[in-house]
């Protein structure tokens, strides 16, 4: 009985979710599937990388990469393990940290 | 040990992707790391039904062509630990599914999960080949409706003919599972029986998994049925079924009638 209880209680519907879910992810899917260009975030994701291999050698091993593509914003998340300076030559005009760069496009 | 498991049916709008999604929360809820790859390319779904549409930036094919490591791919599951998923490439077309890539990359998977686990896509050509063709194992998703049978029993027949394990000579483990069983139409004598279908496919019964409004709700939320609703008659009967596979002698029980106080008062019993 518990399990009925709660759902009568607890339960909203999930249609909406699922409408929202979609809405979200077409807005994105049409762009890119469409005329089969990047969207904007794959693309911002493609030259940032283009820039930071400019700089240095990037050991894919040492980048992750997170997204999330939201409604109101989305966030790309690059994270890239700089190596420190060697023999006093200046690197990158980078942390040697990683480097967080994030893209919020609205 | 690890095992590659195809979860195929020939016809599509069976439930292979519930069903792969459900079986590898099951699985991984029970504390065995788990990877689910969508074989669908072009026309991907699992990472919606994992609720993980808005989080892939690599996909199987990526991977494949070197674009990005497994590790950049798989994306991690937020509700269950040891579960990750591998997502189709929504753009690119079938063709870059090669044979070499995808052992490639089934064999480094196998190295990292107790379970690979590939949702086929329906039809019997170049994706549904590859998704089964390194399978230790295979769930046959079945409706118990004359043109799913049909399907079934003709995927079986790949299964004996064309996987590596058949090439080799060896026997692949097949398992039927029966889903969208109505127990209302069925009490009806208005669709096929178990029986009937076991008997016409004669492969082991993995379970039978009830027509249910919270397989919808779940994939509506996204999140296998297994987590989204644990407690329901399908995530029971997936749970179940997700041991047997495991090895587990359970006895397979047929639904009955549903969500009513006399179900709720045979419950156990059911269970």
């Amino acid at each position: 009985m518990s399990s009925f209880l709660s759902n009568i209680f607890k339960r909203r519907s999930s249609a909406p979710v699922a409408r929202d879910r979609l809405q979200i992810l077409l807005a994105h899917e049409r762009i890119s599937v469409g005329d089969g260009k990047d969207d904007l975030l794959a693309q911002l994701h493609r030259e940032i990388m283009e820039v930071i291999k400019r700089h240095v050698a990037v050991d894919q091993d040492k980048v992750q990469i997170k997204l999330d593509r939201g409604a109101q914003y989305s966030t790309l998340e690059i994270d890239v393990e700089v190596p420190g300076l060697t023999d006093g030559k200046p690197a990158a005009p980078a942390k040697p940290a990683p480097d967080k760069t994030k893209a919020k496009p609205a | 040990m690890s095992k590659v498991l195809v979860v195929t049916s020939g016809k599509g709008g069976v439930g292979k992707t519930t069903t792969t999604a459900a079986l590898g929360a099951a699985l991984a809820k029970g504390g065995q790391s788990v990877v689910l790859v969508d074989f669908d390319v072009g026309l991907r779904n699992l990472d919606l039904v994992m609720g993980a549409e808005r989080r892939v930036v690599f996909d199987l094919i990526n991977v494949i062509q070197g674009d990005a490591n497994l590790a950049q791919a798989l994306i991690k599951d937020k509700r269950v630990d040891n579960l990750s998923l591998l997502p189709a490439s929504q753009t690119r077309d079938k063709d870059a599914l090669t044979s070499e890539g995808v052992a490639k990359v089934i064999d480094d998977l196998r190295k990292k999960f107790d379970w690979v686990i590939c949702d086929s896509p329906a039809g019997i050509e170049r994706g549904a080949q590859m998704a089964m063709y390194h399978a230790d194992v295979a769930v046959i998703v079945t409706n118990p409706e004359v043109s799913s049978v049909r399907d079934s029993d003709r995927i079986i027949g790949m299964l004996d003919s064309t996987t590596a394990k058949a090439k080799k000579g060896e026997k692949l483990e097949k398992h039927l599972l029966i889903t969208r069983y109505d127990p209302q139409r069925a009490a009806k004598g208005d669709m096929l029986g178990t029986d009937d279908v076991l008997d016409i496919l004669s492969i082991p019964l993995l379970g039978i998994i009830p027509e249910s409004g919270d397989v919808l709700r779940a994939s509506n939320v996204g999140a296998p049925v297994t987590i989204a609703e644990p407690d329901s008659a399908p995530a029971r009967a997936y749970t179940d079924a997700a041991r047997r596979l495991n090895g587990e002698k359970l006895e397979v029980t047929i639904p009955t009638e549903r969500k009513g106080l006399f179900d709720w008062l045979f419950k156990r019993r059911v269970a």
